[in-house]
């Protein structure tokens, strides 16, 4: 991989493997679909086309376009481009993560508590805020949002634990 | 026309009540703030902030949903001219004159022209709204599935070749939203399609979720990129520079106009916003005596893009309203909206629901008037939202953004689809495919395959039905058109200029 970059000072995967990759895992996703539909009917039935012939057709054109992608990438020369560098996905991931353990998080205490953790976590980690003011803002913004949404807009929310034991 | 007339005024009282009043200013700081915020751009925030509606009548709903709409394109100026971080995808040309503006210290001047010129786009599609509206509504009334198909079918290529991203990226981007959308019950024959006896596909990709996940989880992912930092300048309003720049203003009125028909035109066909700005602001660098200033602080560089995005904004909803076929993705989530309300948008809306449709658009009036008087007042505090360090915003964004997933089916899995479609929509925009024609096609995908099927079952299996008469005729090959537009364009060219191939670039 090559070490020129676009505007950043780093090393990280290059635009051009990104863009295999994806590519490669929409022909995936297209090849899903194919063998999903061939399961519903892919032909004519009596009064029109059958369930699976409109996603057949559709998921074949995904992988079309797939090779037609994929082809261009590998015929262009490698300018050396990098897709992001590691300081930069390094980041991403920073909240990807968090994020992905707060949904899993969602339907066991509920969206309120979970909330709560995450933007403590975001404000104590990242922010390096104290403690106090952490806490604070932690708890207000689910309080704030229980009050709009389950008292004003009537519009219920995931609830665990916590708000069952208070009567929720 | 007389009677549109009176069905207008009518509109306007049914927006001047109370209740709807203060949901129009509610929706439209609401728009602002979200429309300032990054990851929440104006679709998103639509589709996070409808499951609030739930609880009032559709045309209260549709009201503080569109001016939450207005305020978003009105917030996306704000960023791009005090922070040079584009708020809104169509608020990108924006920052090219704009933020050189206020780092000249004309910050004040930059904002009026820009909240004056996205008034004035606005207005002018509304206007065309209402005189176009009815009449093309009374038409469609006349289309049968194979025109309605037809319609779509127009929609979707001109994504493909009208849109500045590489052709097969859009449709590998386009067949994949058909393909997502078509996960689930199939309407016309009741079989489970593309769900592998995963119980929790059995409702298939809304495409609500996807739009939140793409556009929000997507967008604040490739904020990170760039770390955790928002530095901007200092915005102060006061009332002298606002009155200055107005006298300024009415000098550009040729490139206002130009910039309004622009907007309208491309608004209306799926192009949308985007595309709109930056042709404005091409067009008026090439043909403005200050031409070659553009990029350091020239007002005209700030009022065509401007006047252009709204109006382009503004006319998505003509199609959407009128045939039912929305113009952008914060038009899709408005139909989605209205679907979900019971109300059938198209051209029946026009005869049945007269007071839904013409309370909205007299909205639109008066929630862009509104707006702007908002804005111009309020411009400091909004800015001042941007001050909150990212790592307590980041946070209550994604919450919102996952209390908005949940809402639409009350279905926790729906959440983790957003973030699945938020980590797809981060790599797709960085390798260029383009998300809003698989939005579009999720949410249309199945009344264009509905309007395809049904058409097929009247002609029997014929594919010669979608040419059989004047009308469909015309409306496919506009369509096909389109879709290989940029083949005739570049062949056009070379016929002119021979081998030699274009002027040289600029």
């Amino acid at each position: 991989m090559s070490e020129t970059t676009k505007e950043t000072g780093g090393t990280g995967p290059s635009h051009r493997s990104m863009e295999i990759s994806v590519a490669l895992f929409m022909a995936l996703l297209a090849l899903i679909g194919i063998y999903g539909s061939n399961k519903v009917g892919i032909g004519w039935a009596d009064d029109g086309p059958r369930a699976g012939f409109f996603p057949f057709y559709v998921s074949l054109a995904v992988l079309i376009s797939c090779a037609v992608n994929l082809t261009k990438v590998l015929m262009s020369a490698d300018e050396g481009e990098i897709f992001a560098d590691w300081n930069q996905l390094r980041q991403v991931g920073a909240v990807v993560l968090p994020t992905a353990i707060y949904v899993g998080l969602i339907p066991y205490i509920g969206i309120y508590v979970a909330s709560a953790l995450l933007i403590a976590v975001f404000m104590r980690w990242f922010g390096h805020y104290s403690w106090l003011l952490a806490i604070a803002v932690a708890v207000g913004v689910p309080i704030a949002t229980f009050l709009m949404f389950e008292i004003w807009f009537l519009v219920p929310l995931p609830k665990g634990p916590l708000e069952i034991y208070l009567g929720y | 026309m007389l009677e549109d007339v009176t069905n207008l005024f009518h509109g306007f009282a049914v927006v001047a009540q109370p209740f709807n009043l203060v949901l129009m200013v509610v929706g439209i700081v609401l728009g602002v703030i979200v429309g300032v915020l990054p990851g929440l751009g104006g679709a998103n925030g639509v589709a996070i902030l409808l499951p609030l509606t739930f609880s009032m009548s559709p045309t209260s709903a549709i009201i503080m949903l569109s001016c939450i709409y207005w305020g978003a394109l009105f917030g996306g100026a704000i960023t791009s001219i005090l922070f040079n971080i584009p708020g809104e995808p169509w608020s990108v040309a924006t920052t090219f004159d704009g933020y050189p503006m206020a780092q000249q210290g004309r910050a004040g001047e930059a904002l009026t022209a820009a909240f004056t010129s996205s008034f004035v786009g606005a207005l002018f599609a509304v206007i065309m709204i209402t005189l176009v509206a009815p009449l093309v509504a009374s038409f469609a009334l006349r289309f049968g599935p194979p025109e309605i198909f037809s319609v779509y079918f127009l929609a979707f290529c001109s994504f493909v070749g009208l849109s500045k991203e590489p052709p097969f990226k859009t449709v590998a981007s386009m067949m994949l939203g058909f393909g997502l959308g078509a996960v689930g019950l199939d309407q016309m024959t009741g079989q489970l399609r593309l769900t592998f006896g995963v119980e929790q596909m059995l409702n298939g990709f809304d495409f609500l979720i996807a739009v939140i996940g793409l556009f929000g989880i997507g967008e604040i992912l490739l904020t990170m990129e760039e770390g955790l930092a928002f530095r901007g300048n200092a915005a102060k309003l006061n009332l002298k520079v606002v009155f200055q720049t107005w006298k300024e203003l009415p000098r550009y009125w040729m490139l206002s106009l130009r910039s309004c028909l622009i907007g309208c035109w491309m608004g209306i066909s799926p192009a949308g916003a985007t595309p709109a700005s930056f042709m404005s602001y091409g067009i008026a660098k090439r043909i403005s005596k200050n031409g070659s200033k553009f990029g350091t602080g020239q007002i005209e560089g700030v009022v065509a893009p401007e006047t252009a995005a709204h109006a382009a904004g503004t006319s998505a909803l003509l199609p959407m309203i009128s045939l039912g076929v929305p113009g952008s993705p914060t038009a899709a989530v408005l139909l989605g909206g209205l679907l979900i309300w019971g109300l059938q948008p198209g051209p029946l809306l026009f005869t049945e629901q007269k007071d839904f449709v013409w309370g909205l658009i007299a909205s639109m009036y008066m929630g862009n008037l509104v707006g702007l008087l908002i804005v111009l007042t309020c411009v400091p505090l909004f800015a001042s939202i941007l001050r909150i360090p990212f790592s307590v915003i980041a946070p209550i964004i994604l919450v919102l953004c996952a209390i908005g997933a949940y809402t639409v089916h009350n279905n926790t899995f729906d959440v983790v689809m957003m973030l699945v479609f938020g980590v797809a929509g981060y790599f797709m925009k960085k390798t260029n495919y383009p998300m809003a024609p698989l939005v579009l096609a999720i949410v249309l995908g199945d009344k264009a395959e509905e309007g395809f099927r049904q058409s097929l079952l009247a002609s029997q299996g014929g594919l010669g039905v979608f040419f059989s008469n004047g009308l469909v005729s015309t409306i496919m090959t506009l369509g096909l058109v389109a879709l290989f537009w940029p083949l005739i364009q570049s062949g056009w060219t070379r016929l002119r200029f021979g081998k030699k191939g274009l002027r040289p670039a600029e």
